[in-house]
């Protein structure tokens, strides 16, 4: 800004903190600061004024007393018994399932669409501009209530499926059965050891670790899980020196080795190896009684709400892959052309990575966007974190300034961390100007 | 030369392109057949949309209009001897004015009708600024103290004194500035209008309501709903945050460490947190952090909570305006010696405010769809409204209808807001070339 010129020396007045370019930022500094701390004295002291009238004291001891309540779709065990702070972590791992299956299929959703908005058929373009326009212009709580009326209402119930001739049929294989009470899938599983501990068969799952004992917080860690995981690593990090022996190859004489069938060998030969020894195989859901066993199953408010956030955000998705390959100026692909570089080329090495820049932060905004969005479960009782810890907990406890206070502050910490990555990779990617 | 008979000399007359190249035919084949793959995306997208139609129409098409109830739907449905049901317009006939206001006094729905076309008139000199003369803004400013109290009614002095704050604020900085200084004399304009609204008004009012005693009927807040509720708290909440995000933007953008820091922590506190923990906030805390005694009613402090979350949005669409300025605006300002007030206001914030708009509107659109949020914490909004039309056992188990209804409403209003804003920002583009 403008270079103040202040005669130097001379007396101190207090006028001067007012008048004076060198004192006046910091009064209006020191004034701001007083003036907030005065607002926050005056809020907390309604708070305590308050809340004694009420007769309510402030602690977080609620969290260790017993929940009392049911949460049906959960990624860890838990029973009613367990307490207020179990039940809350259970609803954030809620949320967070919910957050990264809706991102992921929304991106999937979304470049297809985006790309396709794009495309050179007439038709199907004008399509997706429907989808685009629908999606976006009506509120994601009307679609998110929507999914769960259409999940309800047209799907078959479980009884459909009985009988000799039945009135519904399960899908892929006899494996997956679309019902009005969810959606069962296979599950995965493992050979285990019998009762007495001996072995059924010498393949078996290595099976679980627990932590933590029996607060609230434990939890089982599937040995067979991390060793899966473990040889996945594994096999991608063999495959990727692979690609660089054939780059240096191709570096020094200019011809490139056939790798790709090595490449996926050292991936999966392995994997499939581990699997078979660990006795892997899928429980499918049969119809029993009135309702299916065994299966994973998705209750119908994951469902809808997954949904319902992927395709809306998906919407805003394809709007910002399509302005990201629009902002790639023709030259571009055709200065990668006049290279003599190949198709696939053109677009992984040239117009990708630009458009990637341009494409990413606010792709990144709207996975933002979805998160604080999935707390809308509570529209179809689906027991995310909104629906536990502010919802059930609040209830039960009363102590609604806890609650609300620990959920925001829950979601706060989500979304700066995910902006924070946003900006390390924003700062990887930027254009590194003189 | 003139022997070599195999030059042509005449020219031939021209021939009309092939019909496979023109007219519907060469449309066709260059933007729906070009290639095999073209032309499996077209059958496909074909089959899709044959579907989706012949499942869809059928259901659409059915005489319901006049049905009192579900069942009468249904008795007329399998009349007609449809194998997929049909569509209950019933319900829409009878619950329409439902869904739009909730429950306010029929007698006194020409308030919400007129507080509406008002709004356009008072926003068309803001939004279409080279059709309106710029006079309408008196209007636009006048609106804002004649729209609540045409919303909730009540003697016609209150509003005309709250915007006498204004008018006292505006003339203790004009003739208190040569006397106490600039600065001295910003505090005072501040502080005098908020004396004046917390402790003259009520006495003042009621006085003038004793001599005078015109005004409309009172209509409480509770009675507020359907469509004109996500109206009304989109409207609110955006025009209050306009002000809210300047003050924010700016105070982001200056270099005053502490006012800095308090802007952004605010801003971006509201945007981590998703709007039903502050929705819950309203509904829950708000009353706790007020004094003792304080009592607004839900509706209000839904308001104050969305305007809060709005104004954090819109301080980064400002803030955005403010940074696309190019950097000689400030410093042409700096350089005719105008001081920082002075520099804003003049120069600065009309071009950042103008490229804003788009942003501002778009900020809007996304209010105003959540807005339906409020259904969560018992409001009745439209999608709050279907529940409580489903209770009825007349129409208990619709569905479709209702939905369809409420998701055409916000698609007409959201589209054609999203239009407007693309219009303007092709406009602007070509402004600043």
């Amino acid at each position: 800004m403008a270079t103040m010129t202040d005669p130097e020396g001379g007396t101190f007045r207090p006028s001067m903190l007012l008048y004076d370019s060198r004192y006046r930022s910091a009064t209006i500094q020191i004034v701001a600061l007083i003036g907030f701390l005065l607002l926050i004295g005056w809020l907390v002291n309604n708070t305590v004024q308050n809340l004694a009238d009420l007769g309510k004291s402030v602690g977080f001891g609620f969290l260790g007393e017993r929940a009392g309540y049911d949460i049906n779709q959960r990624l860890l065990e838990y029973s009613s018994n367990d307490s207020h702070l179990r039940a809350s972590l259970l609803g954030l791992l809620n949320t967070l399932l919910v957050a990264v299956a809706g991102c992921a299929l929304a991106t999937i959703v979304g470049v297809v669409v985006g790309v396709l908005r794009l495309s050179s058929n007439w038709l199907v373009a004008r399509i997706m501009t429907v989808y685009v326009e629908m999606f976006r212009n009506v509120p994601v709580l009307l679609w998110i209530v929507l999914s769960m009326a259409i999940l309800i209402e047209t799907l078959p119930p479980p009884s459909a499926y009985r009988g000799d001739e039945p009135a519904a049929n399960m899908i892929v294989g006899e494996s997956i059965a679309l019902t009005n009470r969810g959606i069962y899938v296979p599950e995965p599983l493992f050979g285990r050891m019998d009762e007495d501990g001996g072995f059924v068969s010498w393949r078996h799952g290595l099976g679980d670790v627990s932590l933590f004992g029996d607060a609230s917080l434990r939890f089982d860690v599937s040995l067979d899980l991390i060793a899966i995981l473990a040889t996945l690593v594994a096999g991608l990090l063999v495959s990727g020196l692979i690609r660089k022996r054939a780059d240096r190859i191709q570096n020094a004489t200019g011809l490139r080795p056939r790798t790709w069938y090595w490449r996926w060998g050292v991936v999966l030969i392995p994997l499939v190896l581990l699997l078979w020894v660990l006795g892997f195989y899928l429980g499918k859901p049969a119809l029993q009684g009135f309702n299916f066993q065994g299966g994973t199953h998705l209750r119908n408010s994951f469902i809808a709400l997954w949904l319902a956030l992927s395709f809306y955000t998906a919407a805003f998705i394809a709007e910002i892959v399509r302005g990201g390959i629009l902002a790639i100026s023709h030259g571009q692909t055709e200065a990668a052309a006049a290279l003599g570089l190949r198709q696939r080329r053109i677009m992984s090495l040239v117009v990708l990575p630009q458009a990637l820049r341009v494409i990413i932060p606010p792709l990144i905004s709207q996975y933002l966007n979805l998160t604080k969005n999935s707390s809308l479960a509570i529209a179809v009782g689906y027991m995310d974190l909104t629906g536990t810890l502010m919802g059930i907990t609040l209830n039960q406890s009363g102590r609604e300034l806890e609650t609300v206070l620990l959920t925001m502050l829950i979601y706060l910490l989500i979304s700066l961390s995910i902006s924070g990555a946003m900006n390390i990779y924003n700062n990887s990617v930027k254009l590194k100007e003189r | 030369m003139a022997g070599l008979s195999y030059v042509r000399v005449e020219m031939l007359p021209e021939r009309e392109p092939p019909v496979s190249e023109v007219g519907l035919i060469g449309w066709l084949k260059s933007n729906l057949f070009s290639g095999w793959f073209n032309t499996i995306l077209t059958l496909i997208s074909l089959y899709f949309i044959y579907a989706l139609v012949s499942s869809i129409l059928p259901w659409l098409w059915s005489p319901t209009w006049a049905a009192q109830s579900l069942n009468e739907c249904r008795e007329i449905v399998s009349d007609l001897g449809k194998e997929h049901g049909g569509a209950c317009y019933g319900v829409i006939r009878e619950r329409w004015q439902q869904l739009l206001f909730g429950f306010y006094p029929d007698e006194l729905r020409w308030r919400p009708i007129l507080t509406l076309i008002l709004l356009f008139v008072a926003l068309a000199p803001v939004l279409f600024t080279e059709a309106f003369p710029a006079k309408m803004l008196w209007f636009t400013g006048a609106f804002l103290f004649l729209a609540p109290w045409l919303m909730w009614g009540g003697v016609i002095w209150t509003p005309l004194l709250v915007a006498a704050g204004l008018v006292i604020g505006f003339y203790a900085f004009k003739f208190s500035a040569g006397a106490i200084g600039n600065l001295a004399a910003i505090i005072l304009a501040i502080a005098l209008p908020i004396l004046w609204w917390m402790f003259a008004i009520g006495p003042i009012s009621q006085g003038l309501a004793s001599i005078i005693p015109f005004g409309i009927e009172v209509v409480e807040s509770r009675l507020f709903g359907g469509f004109m509720l996500s109206v009304w708290i989109g409207v609110v909440a955006i025009a209050i945050s306009l002000f809210l995000g300047v003050v924010l933007a700016l105070g982001r953008q200056s270099e005053l460490m502490i006012v800095k820091y308090l802007s952004v922590g605010f801003i971006e506190f509201i945007r981590g947190v998703p709007l039903i923990t502050l929705l819950f906030v309203a509904s829950t805390l708000l009353n706790i952090f007020m004094p003792p005694g304080t009592n607004f009613d839900i509706i209000l402090r839904v308001m104050i909570m969305a305007t809060l979350f709005a104004s954090a949005y819109i301080a980064e669409v400002i803030r955005g305006g403010l940074a696309a300025l190019p950097r000689g605006q400030y410093e042409a300002a700096d350089a005719l010696g105008l001081d920082y007030w002075k520099s804003q206001r003049l120069i600065i914030l009309p071009q950042a405010l103008k490229i804003s708009i788009p942003g501002i509107v778009s900020t809007f659109i996304g209010l105003f769809k959540d807005t339906t949020l409020v259904s969560i914490i018992g409001l009745l909004d439209p999608i709050g409204l279907t529940g409580s039309i489903r209770a009825d056992a007349n129409w208990n188990g619709i569905i479709w209808e209702l939905y369809g209804f409420i998701a055409i409403l916000f698609f007409i209003s959201c589209f054609s807001m999203s239009r407007y804003s693309m219009w303007l920002e092709r406009k602007l583009r070509k402004g600043h070339q």
